[in-house]
């Protein structure tokens, strides 16, 4: 059965081959349906594949598939490998049925778009380039679809490069700034890489995780230090996160995959693959749960306060990823994995949703201009309805589930401070996902004219989100506590899981219900009608709005750090360096031979005395070569 | 310090006085006439050294000949005032003391270092004519024929540049009716 | 006998001398003279060596530089003359066509 697993990633690449070569002679609806097909094929196989391993025992399920030596150099080998166990079974099947959804959900949305051909061939070298990272054996071939998929992202983000606005500069910048920004983590994944190499003699999964326990501590702490910095290039850390905001300027089919579902996930799962590594790494594990859980926190804050309904989800994005990272860091993988599985559908669903919105009103995303459109656009509204709540942790929706998982694994890990401030996290997150829900959906219209215009939009575009919206219903029951199924199917991949006592099991769940409520009523009150007392609450925060709305001087402090420095640096090489020094030095050889040109010339003057003083001088230099030398 | 020497310290100050007068003279024909003396002196020291036929030679070629050809030139050219140096080559003449004097020192020094030899006091025969006619015309025969050449180029070749175009104006015609 | 190095010295004396005219002196005139004094310095030197090896070569040697001396000097005034044609100058800095 598992003969086919080749499959996954040829047929992504040959629909995007197909679409790059006939995608001009075809209609769009043609090469968008190419190119789902593809990622559908994908799907089936990840699917059946997933079947035949749960046909396996537990102890059975890793299987490790060779295709090719890539690389073979004395001692280095490294061979283009597939290892299919629970884990990477998992993300295939995330990543191929979401990136299917989307794909069909594109086709719909791009229908305007005169480079479409381009545009689904990068949408299928993505999911190739993800397929890649995910189900490889080795940490090198899992950084080729690291930079793969940075790769498509920078692409993706800028792809109307042409065009420029106040919320995000030019589009091709934002594209730029994604791949700097990733590129930073991509340097420290290369450097814990050789470190690994080193120091184990192998980069294959297996064989480091069989090997940690021997590896000193210090270098264990090295190597997840440095992976840490890699995950929080790749998953939007701090202090690394600053790019997905901007990488909204993407059409949104992109930023529903690429910065919800799929790609912002690798980060969580090289943790949860090397897990083994951060229980041993003693410290480092709680500092990336502080990470984790303090990004979730500062992208909350920061989600409150935006208009762009893009950017409250990519704020949102960045939270629920701080959620994953903490717990994958504190040694509960398990919750990590699904609460990203969950979060793919639900996030997807939102932004689909926006992308909806926007696909109406022509471009139109600030909630300051929206309002009542739930009365134009039912449907969207429905399903965006149902992604929110489960944003929000409503109590048997998925997210609920996903949270109160991550927030029981760190608990059970003792780590009372982080839990607190998960809490108070998933207050701010309830808040912001009515917020978003009310103010564009509910209430009166703000603009008349864009709400004129709205209108529902078409199956193509409606159909994904039904199915999303049914997967962000049911996909937490694979996970309650009371029947851990998804978490004991990956035990084989990411070790034993705590089993957490009830008692505490039930306080959580008790808070995570309680907070989702009042974060629903909230915002109920605070944006439908518009009673006093949530101003009263808010206003003692108001001494923060300045730090929200500058978001909180992080992108400053970098241009003042980083950016500017560089700047001057490279502007010195470019103004002076290169011009006078190097220009300098050869001109200067090219002028020094003019100059002693224009001096040996003199000595053709014409005038005889000149000329005798030279014949003489070479009388004596010869005589004194004679009579002292020769 | 025989006889020999203090006649050749005389004659040999005598030479070099003449010398630094040729130099260093502002009118033309007293340079001239000091390069005469000086041929004259060289001529004294040539009988020194066996060499009597030269010695003859000298007095007609050089003093007789050449210093001559230079006087009779002088007088037809002039030798008016003439301007101050030009500023390229107004280092020219320390540079060549400065190369003289190293020359010079040079040259002393290895001579000094030279062995003495043994003297010949009937050298070449006293230099006296039938001994250089025997040797020049017997063995040498090829660089007389050479020289008469030489000699027969060079009167044609003056000739040929001393010659006026018709219709032109010379030197000696402007010189005669100033 | 006045040893052979006596001479030599004297000679060497006598062509810096010449040596130094040549390139002071301004007329064509004293520059050709100073030439002159040269060439018999070195024919001084070829006497007084022809003396001490007993060797008649050194006087033969001189015989011909006094033809040479004598023809070059005929040619050389000649050349003085006609340049003097045309420039109505002696000043040997004036004799500057052939230059760059």
């Amino acid at each position: 059965m598992f003969d086919f697993l080749w499959l996954l990633f040829a047929l992504p690449t040959f629909g995007a081959l197909i679409v790059l070569v006939a995608g001009r002679w075809l209609s769009q609806k043609v090469v968008g349906g190419i190119a789902s097909a593809a990622v559908l094929g994908a799907f089936v196989v990840a699917f059946l594949s997933f079947l035949a391993l749960l046909g396996l025992p537990a102890e059975e399920r890793s299987i490790t598939i060779t295709y090719w030596q890539w690389i073979t150099i004395g001692d280095f080998e490294i061979p283009v490998a597939v290892l299919y166990d629970p884990l990477s079974a998992m993300m295939a099947l995330t990543v191929t049925g979401v990136g299917a959804l989307i794909h069909i959900y594109a086709i719909g949305y791009m229908d305007h778009e005169p480079r479409y051909q381009r545009f689904f061939f990068y949408l299928n070298f993505f999911i190739l380039a993800m397929l890649i990272l995910v189900m490889s054996n080795n940490f090198l071939v899992t950084f080729v679809g690291w930079e793969g998929v940075g790769l498509a992202s920078y692409l993706l983000i800028g792809f109307w490069f042409e065009q420029r606005d106040d919320q995000y500069g030019w589009y091709a910048d934002a594209g730029k700034k994604a791949f700097l920004v990733n590129r930073i983590g991509d340097a420290a994944y290369l450097v814990a890489m050789f470190i690994i190499w080193t120091s184990v003699g192998s980069l294959t999964y297996d064989v480091v995780t069989h090997e940690a326990a021997s590896l000193p501590t210090t270098t264990l702490i090295f190597i997840t230090l440095l992976l840490l910095f890699a995950v929080s290039g790749k998953s939007a850390q701090f202090p690394l996160y600053v790019w997905l905001p901007e990488a909204m300027a993407g059409p949104t089919p992109v930023s529903a995959l690429i910065h919800a579902a799929t790609m912002v996930t690798a980060g969580v799962y090289l943790i949860a693959r090397t897990g083994h590594l951060w229980e041993l790494a003693g410290p480092v594990s709680q500092i990336v749960g502080w990470v984790g859980i303090l990004t979730a926190f500062f992208a909350a804050t920061l989600a409150l306060v935006q208009y762009d309904l893009k950017k409250i989800l990519a704020y949102s994005t960045i939270s629920q990823l701080g959620y994953m990272v903490a717990a994958a860091g504190v040694g509960a993988p398990g919750a990590a994995i699904f609460i990203l599985v969950a979060h793919a559908f639900f996030k997807a669903l939102l932004f689909l949703g926006a992308g909806s919105v926007m696909h109406a009103t022509h471009g139109v995303i600030d909630v300051r201009r929206l309002g009542g459109l739930r009365h134009k656009m039912p449907q969207t509204y429905l399903t965006f309805l149902i992604g929110a709540m489960s944003l929000a942790g409503i109590p048997l929706l998925s997210g609920f589930w996903a949270k109160d998982a991550v927030l029981a694994g760190i608990a059970a890990d003792g780590a009372f401070a982080i839990y607190a401030v998960g809490v108070v996290t998933a207050l701010l997150t309830a808040i912001y996902s009515f917020r978003a829900v009310f103010l564009t959906f509910n209430g009166e219209p703000n603009d008349q004219h864009v709400y004129d215009h709205a209108h529902e939009n078409k199956m193509i575009m409606l159909a994904p989100m039904w199915i999303l919206a049914f997967f962000s219903i049911t996909i937490g029951w694979f996970n309650t506590p009371f029947a851990l199924a998804l978490e004991a199917f990956l035990e084989p991949a990411t070790g034993e899981h705590e089993k957490i006592a009830l008692f505490l099991e039930l306080i959580v769940v008790m808070v995570s219900t309680v907070i989702s409520l009042f974060g629903f009523v909230f915002a109920y009150a605070r944006y439908i009608r518009k009673e006093q007392w949530p101003l009263t609450l808010a206003s003692w925060f108001a001494w923060l709005t300045p730090a929200l709305e500058n978001k909180w001087y992080i992108d400053r402090v970098y241009d003042v750090i980083i950016v500017q420095p560089i700047k001057a640096v490279a502007s010195w090489f470019a103004r002076i360096f290169d011009p006078k020094i190097i220009d300098g030095a050869v001109n200067g050889v090219g002028s020094v031979i003019n100059d002693a040109g224009e001096a040996v010339r003199k000595l053709q003057n014409g005038a005889i005395p000149t000329y005798a003083l030279s014949i003489f001088l070479g009388v004596v230099s010869v005589l004194f070569y004679f009579l002292f030398v020769g | 310090m025989s006889f020999e020497m203090i006649f050749f310290i005389l004659v040999g100050a005598l030479s070099v006085a003449t010398a630094v007068g040729v130099v260093t003279s502002r009118v033309a024909v007293h340079s001239a006439l000091f390069l005469l003396v000086h041929f004259a002196t060289l001529a004294i020291l040539y009988v020194t050294l066996n060499a009597q036929f030269l010695a003859a030679a000298q007095i007609i070629v050089y003093a007789g000949g050449i210093v001559i050809l230079i006087l009779f030139v002088i007088m037809l050219i002039g030798s008016a005032p003439l301007e101050t140096r030009a500023g390229y080559r107004s280092w020219v003449p320390y540079a060549g003391v400065a190369l003289g004097i190293l020359m010079l020192a040079g040259m002393a020094l290895t001579i000094l270092q030279m062995p003495p030899t043994e003297l010949n006091p009937e050298a070449n025969q006293g230099g006296v004519p039938i001994v250089l006619g025997i040797e020049l015309y017997s063995q040498n025969i090829l660089l007389v024929e050479l020289a008469a050449v030489l000699l027969l180029v060079a009167l044609l070749g003056a000739l040929l540049l001393a010659r006026q175009p018709k219709n032109e104006e010379s030197p000696i015609s402007n010189f005669q009716s100033s | 006998m006045v040893p052979t190095s006596y001479y030599l010295i004297l000679s060497a004396i006598i062509f810096t001398i010449g040596a130094v005219g040549v390139l002071s002196r301004r007329n064509a005139l004293i520059i050709i003279m100073c030439v002159e004094m040269m060439l018999n310095s070195v024919n001084l030197t070829l006497i007084a060596f022809a003396r001490q090896w007993d060797n008649l070569n050194g006087q033969i040697f001189v015989f011909l530089v006094m033809a040479v001396a004598a023809a070059e000097v005929a040619v050389g005034l000649a050349i003085l003359i006609a340049h003097f044609g045309i420039s109505k100058s002696t000043n040997i800095d004036d004799v500057n066509v052939m230059k760059w």
